[in-house]
């Protein structure tokens, strides 16, 4: 019996089933936490009636009409790009799941290259969504989607450059490894170590720049324009319906999740909190922060306006890309230094 | 006065945050009712004892959605021996409430005080022919119709 969980294939079969159904459960319940947070906020009280007085059931319920609704494809619509688009977000999104380190031995795969893995996987997910636009015959998608890409990439490069000051403060391009230097003392009061999650270490900016690049990355507000819902319908989005807006839908929230743990892993110490045993609490640490950062993302959702196309692309090239650049500076000057 | 960038984000975010823990001032409808305040505009009573029909609700309405058909009767003379006088009945006096909106210029204009504004809003139907509200079912609602407040004491 022990022999099976040695073979490649089996274990293989079980971890993808175990991240899946992990983060497919972990995204009905942050859906469900923002129709709810997103409800209060706004004075009203959000779902109540779908399972008992909390409408906990809501998302359930939104998932089962949506699996029962007719699939249309528009009729000048490129087919097989229309159907492949929802797969390869999903894919984007889903293959970032691979590298998050729920505790030290919890990990799906711990790559050596686990942060530059991230980048590079989530950045399939733009390529899903100028295919969506495209394939869509339909010019206001059209648009949507030229203005998704340029937003998503304008903003991969402030992601990748924050992610580097914290790259060389830990020496490691694993994500295990990075936490692990996070978990080394900063400094001793008296026979005390004092051990600091990067935030504190100094990479401030670097978390700022890294939540914000996130927030465009994931197509969330302020830098929605590309669903735009009260502008462009929702615009690559607009031909998409049932399972294919769902998978849409969920690839979003996926993003979200798997965003805020790779942010939490990388600056606020990911499953390591001092004191407490990794291998028993890291999952719940893990999770617990990554909804730390699930609700502020939230909550800058219904907080601010959205951004104007030209002011989104005008701060990610004049402001992002210099600070993130002089935060790499800074910080290989004082890892040397210090 | 210019404040520090990034104020006005942190003062937003916090006026939402508030919001998140204040209570909703949802009100469950049908199970608990808001009582609207007597001066509300829930639908148009009719008085026809003192209508005289003079149209002017109907020629005023913005949206002519009050159908009015009336007739001439003669009336025997004040004294004896004088001139016959006339008087005009009311035949059919209809709102109807799918045009209607509430916009009180019937009220306004009426100079007999026939039309009277009542609080009563729960008045749905299920098919669109059943809101024309008849003469018979407008002087129903001077029921509901509240009494007007107290003139001011000099």
């Amino acid at each position: 019996m022990s022999g099976l969980f040695d073979n490649f294939w089996v274990m293989l079969v079980v971890k993808l089933g175990a991240v899946v159904t992990v983060v497919m459960v972990l995204a009905l319940v942050i859906i469900y936490a923002e129709l709810k947070i997103s409800a209060h906020m706004q004075s009203r009280i959000g779902p109540y009636y779908a399972g008992g007085r909390w409408g906990w059931a809501q998302p359930l319920a939104d998932a089962f009409k949506f699996l029962q609704k007719e699939d249309l494809t528009p009729a000048d619509a490129d087919r097989p790009v229309f159907k492949a688009a929802p797969m390869v977000m999903l894919a984007g999104s889903f293959a970032v799941l691979v590298i998050l380190p729920f505790s030290p031995n919890l990990i799906a795969q711990d790559l050596d290259l686990g942060i530059f893995y991230v980048l590079a996987a989530s950045s399939v997910g733009t390529l899903g969504v100028l295919m969506a636009g495209w394939a869509s015959a339909n010019k206001y998608s059209l648009m949507g989607g030229l203005r998704a890409a340029a937003q998503l990439i304008a903003y991969e490069l402030p992601l990748v450059l924050a992610v580097v000051g914290v790259v060389i403060q830990a020496g490691t391009l694993s994500m295990v490894g990075i936490v692990e230097a996070q978990a080394q003392p900063v400094f001793h009061i008296g026979s005390v170590g004092i051990q600091l999650p990067y935030l504190f270490q100094g990479q401030v900016i670097g978390f700022l720049i890294f939540m914000v690049a996130a927030l465009a990355e994931l197509s969330r507000t302020p830098f929605d324009l590309p669903i735009a819902e009260s502008e462009l319908v929702m615009g690559y989005l607009t031909e998409y319906s049932g399972i294919r807006f769902t998978m849409f839908f969920l690839g979003e929230y996926v993003g979200i999740f798997a965003m805020s743990s790779i942010a939490a892993t990388l600056f606020l110490g990911g499953y390591h909190v001092p004191g407490l045993d990794a291998d028993v609490f890291g999952p719940v640490v893990l999770v617990a922060k990554a909804m730390l950062l699930v609700f502020l993302i939230i909550w800058f959702r219904w907080t601010f306006p959205r951004v104007r196309e030209d002011q989104l692309q005008g701060f990610a090239w004049r402001w992002l890309v210099p600070l993130s650049l002089a935060n790499i500076a800074v910080t290989a000057v004082l890892k040397v230094a210090l | 006065m210019r404040t520090a960038p990034g104020t006005g984000l942190l003062k937003g975010m916090w006026l939402t945050l508030r919001t998140l823990f204040k209570k909703p001032p949802t009100v469950f409808y049908p199970d608990e009712k808001e009582i609207p305040v007597p001066r509300a505009r829930g639908v148009i009573a009719l008085d026809p004892e003192a209508c005289t029909v003079c149209m002017l609700c109907a020629r005023e309405c913005p949206d002519w959605c009050i159908y009015i058909e009336g007739h001439k009767q003669e009336q025997p003379p004040s004294k004896p021996g004088g001139r016959v006088r006339t008087r005009a009945t009311l035949d059919r006096f209809d709102i109807d409430y799918a045009l209607c909106m509430y916009c009180g210029i019937c009220v306004e204009v009426c100079p007999f005080d026939a039309l009277f504004w009542s609080p009563e809003y729960e008045y749905s139907e299920g098919h669109i022919s059943d809101m024309l509200h008849p003469k018979e079912r407008l002087a129903d609602w001077l029921k509901t119709v509240p009494d007007p407040p107290a003139l001011e004491q000099r």
